[in-house]
């Protein structure tokens, strides 16, 4: 630290700049952030505690938290192997093509979300490539086009179509976290582990993973959120059916444009709660990454 | 040498080309069906004109206002305490966790004429519900953590010295600012802004309660592609999405070379 601290008026700004600049900054966040996150619980219980259970227990609305749940509990899991894999060779090894790769895993950020949802009705609908190789009349693969019909097995417009675009949109939040940690902590420990004698995987599950723990948590918690919280691709991809195809998010969107409002935030204020709840994580973990790195 | 290279390396590229790489071909493959001159008619239709002409421009006008105030959010953040300020941190970033239709019920709903804020704007004759304004409130919604969070971490990283080196040169706090910490954020700001603006041309969720569905007014690209998509018109679909495609991916390599421009500069900075 400086031993000669000049006089403190010159390196910050007078009291009422400082004063006008927070206000500035309370009032944004307050109309942008504050006000819209207040709202959504004042209304979810605008109709009374009764109507909120009402509305969050009905059948409907428990048919979309299960399938939400699952999009979830598929799409999380498959990213974070995903994310641990393509962390592991970018963070360990030097290749050809790296920053290629790296822009390829940012790739679904920045496709819009209904496209993201169409790429798979093109890929697996009916006028898409799955349909013309099932063709009724004359399918490529007969025996599958038979199964699949028999089964009435569809992916568009039902469930594995909604897991599919959820995978789609959540590719790159776990490998998003994994990589740059990766790449700070280096190979030194990984290599000393494996030159006394540790094989790979315990390489892995002793030296590496307890090392970038925290940063897999967050990965997983933002993934989460936004496996739960997707909209757009899913509204493509889903037959609105509900009870059947329809998401907590396309749950919303029913009940509002039923012009049941009341029971639309019902429904949004459980998303709201998942959102502070994945807020106070991400705090907690990022509170928990510093305390790592400083020790 | 570490083992698993092959194998993770692989098992990546693998799942990229399935999940990624092999339904996004599929856009450009349908497009190929359409003759060139019915895909420029229908990327030139007035539906799609205008909603280019609001996305572009609601996303470009959200992205500046974030700017100006994400950086003011980061310097208060950075740089003063104040009480309620880890609350304040913490709430930058429930546009990335609100899930996007609980935000656009949300906005909706308070913009409207009864809404808490929708009712004091309405006899002011500021219609924000069903309007291009409200494109622009749920764009800027959106946008609002990626200024933030690309600006706070250059800002707590630099360098007092520099400030107190300007000062003692008799700099006042304002020249400081302008002259030597701006120069600093801009790489941070402009890669902000990128993000943001990136973010919010995708954008659907937040947008279409607030924005309502009128044609020539109020849909943006994503909502003309959903219409096309409801009525089955994959073709039509594909054509937009592809044009919407190629802005990503430009925008995409763009912030990619912003990104390594501001670590580099930061790097330099810290040297």
């Amino acid at each position: 630290m400086n031993v000669l601290v000049p006089s403190r008026h010159t390196t910050s700004e007078p009291p009422w700049v400082r004063r006008f600049l927070i206000g500035v900054a309370l009032a944004f966040i307050g109309v942008f952030l504050v006000i819209p996150l207040i709202f959504v619980f004042t209304q979810a219980f605008a109709k009374g505690i009764g109507f909120y259970f009402n509305t969050i227990t009905d059948p409907m609305a428990w048919s979309a938290v299960k399938l939400t749940l699952l999009a979830a509990a598929i799409s999380v899991p498959l990213n974070c192997v995903f994310g641990v894999c393509a962390a592991w060779a970018i963070a360990k090894f030097d290749f050809r093509g790296k920053n290629i790769l790296l822009t390829l895993i940012d790739l679904p950020f920045s496709v819009s979300p209904v496209i993201a949802g169409m790429i798979y009705v093109l890929v697996f609908g009916a006028q898409g490539w799955l349909g013309l190789w099932l063709n009724a009349d004359n399918p490529t693969f007969p025996a599958l086009a038979n199964w699949l019909n028999d089964h009435n097995f569809k992916i568009i417009f039902a469930v594995p179509g909604i897991v599919l675009a959820t995978i789609f949109v959540t590719v790159p939040f776990v490998a998003r976290e994994l990589i740059p940690l990766m790449q700070a902590q280096g190979r030194n420990e990984e290599e000393a582990a494996r030159v006394l004698g540790a094989s790979g995987w315990q390489t892995f599950w002793r030296v590496t993973l307890p090392n970038v723990k925290w940063g897999l948590l967050y990965g997983v918690i933002l993934c989460n959120a936004r496996a739960m919280g997707e909209f757009g691709a899913v509204s493509v991809v889903s037959g609105h059916i509900r009870g059947q195809t329809n998401t907590i998010p396309l749950h919303i969107e029913a009940l509002y444009d039923d012009l049941n409002i009341a029971g639309a935030f019902a429904v949004a204020s459980l998303l709201a709660f998942l959102a502070l709840i994945t807020l106070g994580l991400k705090t907690w973990v990022e509170h928990k990454n510093a305390a790592a790195l400083e020790k | 040498m570490l083992p698993g290279f092959k194998l993770t390396l692989g098992f990546t590229v693998f799942y990229l080309g399935l999940i990624v790489l092999i339904p996004l071909a599929a856009v450009f493959w349908k497009t190929s069906s359409l003759t060139w001159a019915d895909f420029w008619h229908t990327v030139t239709m007035p539906a799609a004109m205008a909603s280019y002409r609001l996305t572009f421009g609601a996303s470009l006008l959200a992205a500046l206002v974030n700017v100006f105030f994400g950086l003011i959010v980061a310097w208060v953040l950075v740089r003063y305490e104040f009480f309620g300020k880890k609350i304040l941190d913490a709430l930058v970033d429930l546009p990335f966790a609100l899930p996007t239709a609980v935000a656009g019920i949300t906005l909706a709903t308070l913009y409207s004429k009864n809404g808490w804020i929708g009712h004091y704007l309405e006899p002011l004759g500021i219609k924000v519900f069903t309007t291009q304004i409200g494109v622009f409130i749920a764009l800027t919604f959106i946008g609002l953590p990626f200024i933030v969070r690309t600006v706070q971490p250059i800002l707590e990283d630099l360098d007092p010295e520099l400030e107190e080196a300007a000062s003692s040169l008799g700099a006042n706090r304002w020249q400081v600012f302008w002259r030597v910490i701006l120069p600093m954020l801009t790489p941070a700001l402009i890669t902000g802004f990128a993000l943001a603006f990136a973010r919010a041309l995708g954008e659907y969720g937040s947008v279409i309660f607030i924005a309502g569905n009128i044609p020539l007014k109020t849909q943006i690209t994503p909502v003309v592609i959903m219409g096309e998509l409801d009525m089955l018109d994959y073709g039509k679909a594909t054509a937009l999405a592809v044009v919407m495609l190629i802005f990503s991916f430009v925008l995409l390599l763009t912030i990619n070379v912003l990104q390594w421009w501001t670590n580099r500069y930061n790097t330099n900075n810290l040297a």
